[in-house]
């Protein structure tokens, strides 16, 4: 397990998603942001946070993909399962989808197809904390915070303060 | 084998988060094949499906009511014996999984020709069943099915053995309305001798810490029904005032020829619930009824229709704890 960036590093990286962020705000339609569980919940309620201070009006929304996945009939055992909070009206917004790592991109088309449950964002654009590289969908990020180079094999861990107590990116290897 | 432990009009409402949807090592994850009843669960999976069952609670309240988590699964709905709401219920979560469905029912099936339940079940198995949904007549059935099958096998109900997701869809309703289950005090009123119902109740409320009471005559109250960890009691009147719920059971006229009672005056006039007794509950005691009732026997409309009464929100509440079940043994099966 090695630490890539520590708290210095994945705030500087935070920051520069704000700043992207902000940057590219409409101004004449509603703004949603909506977080992938676990750690991109955590990222957007950040992004909400700074949206806010801004003086933008967003609302804020939480997304669980785990029914969405195209490998549970491969999964072994369920853990708990959290619900989906969207308590607003998602047609015609301009909706940020956050999460804390893109690799593959089979994540990010489970929760657009969620996301399209609840109804028709006029614009949907991906915001990840962590670009690893490696995917295997036609899939990119708009709002990128780092981009690293991990190999296919390895995990790269994002650690943040309010899930794990310390902000860091670990690699762990795998044996 | 099983193994154990090792989002409306556009709007839902929000469930409170309970885990980590990415768990921490030592979390639990369900891992079991089947779900044949509460007897073999532990406290820490039982309430893994109650909180799962919140997550689906979501669901339903989507404008989309429907997830893809069992796309192009099959599941058969196989039904010995007579249902209406157990059956419905599961068809529907079969369906709000995107799951597809078959559905056997055994009048007019080749069981009238001769068919074992085990062969039927295995030629409906050929089809390329994931997950078998079984009602019988017989207990021990879906343990029977299980232990042949590779597909993942659900008890909906055997003989008088248990009907667990009656048991987890009451104790549901009940986490819910009064907020936990340690401590509640519980009364199972009626012919308990003879209930499936009453059995997963007692295993999964006392497995949770609730203290339970079963209360009926003494032909329809076996005295070794105390060894499951509850108290026995032949009179309502005397366990009214004390409890939080009462569950009403339903007199199972199918399973015994008669006899056992004088009259059905006289069990509704010792062992009906109506107004009267009412009022002499708690003032927010929760009146529950698995279904179907016989309105005016073991309960009278005025209670079962009235403010007390959570019989319908049961029905609501069975549908999501089928969902949860569907996927977890979908889950759990390798």
């Amino acid at each position: 397990m090695k630490k890539i960036l520590n708290a210095v590093q994945v705030q500087t990286a935070v920051k520069r998603l704000f700043e992207a962020v902000v940057d590219q705000l409409p101004a004449d339609r509603p703004i949603a942001v909506v977080g992938i569980r676990t750690r991109g919940e955590t990222l957007a309620a950040r992004i909400v946070e700074f949206l806010r201070a801004q003086g933008r009006t967003v609302e804020h929304g939480v997304l669980d993909i785990t029914f969405y996945r195209d490998d549970l009939s491969r999964s072994r055992g369920a853990p708990l399962v959290k619900a989906t909070e969207i308590n607003f009206d998602l047609d015609n917004a301009w909706t940020l989808l956050v999460d804390d790592v893109l690799q593959t991109g089979r994540s990010i088309r489970a929760a657009l197809d969620a996301l399209h449950d609840f109804g028709r964002p006029s614009v949907v654009r991906l915001a990840v904390l962590i670009d690893r590289g490696g995917r295997e969908l036609p899939i990119a990020a708009d709002f990128v915070g780092k981009t690293i180079k991990a190999a296919p094999q390895d995990r790269v861990q994002v650690r943040l303060e309010e899930n794990d107590g310390e902000e860091a990116v670990y690699i762990i290897k795998k044996d | 084998m099983a193994k154990k432990l090792s989002t409306s009009s556009r709007k839902t409402k929000s469930v409170p988060a309970q885990a980590a949807a990415e768990p921490a090592p030592e979390a639990l994850v369900w891992r079991r094949k089947d779900l044949l009843g509460l007897d073999e669960l532990s406290p820490a999976e039982i309430t893994h499906i109650l909180d799962t069952a919140e997550t689906f609670k979501e669901v339903s309240t989507r404008s989309i009511k429907k997830v893809p988590a069992l796309r192009g699964k099959v599941v058969a709905l196989m039904f010995f014996e007579d249902s209406t709401r157990t059956r419905m219920s599961f068809e529907l979560a079969a369906s709000r999984l995107s799951a597809d469905t078959l559905l056997f029912t055994s009048k007019g099936s080749s069981v009238t020709k001769g068919e074992t339940t085990l062969d039927t079940a295995r030629n409906v198995a050929a089809m390329g069943v994931d997950i078998f949904v079984i009602r019988h007549g017989q207990s021990g059935a879906p343990h029977l099915l299980a232990s042949n099958l590779q597909a993942s096998v659900v008890n909906a109900g055997d003989g008088s053995h248990e009907h667990p997701t009656q048991g987890l869809l009451d104790i549901f309703t009940m986490r819910q309305r009064l907020g936990g289950i340690e401590g509640l005090k519980v009364a199972l009123v009626g012919d308990i001798a003879h209930s499936r119902v009453a059995r997963s109740n007692i295993l999964g409320l006392t497995k949770l810490g609730a203290q339970v009471t079963v209360v009926g005559p003494p032909t329809l109250v076996p005295a070794a029904i105390a060894s499951m960890g509850c108290t026995v009691c032949t009179s309502l009147d005397e366990v009214l005032g004390e409890v939080d719920v009462i569950n009403m059971l339903r007199i199972q006229f199918e399973r015994f020829g008669g006899g056992l009672f004088p009259s059905l005056r006289e069990y509704s006039r010792l062992y009906g619930m109506n107004g009267q007794r009412l009022k002499r509950c708690k003032k927010d005691v929760l009146i529950m009824h698995p279904g179907p009732i016989n309105r005016g026997v073991e309960i009278t409309s005025d209670v079962a229709d009235g403010p007390n009464s959570c019989i319908l929100q049961q029905v609501t509440n069975g549908l999501a704890i089928r969902m949860a079940v569907l996927y977890l043994v979908s889950q759990g099966n390798e």
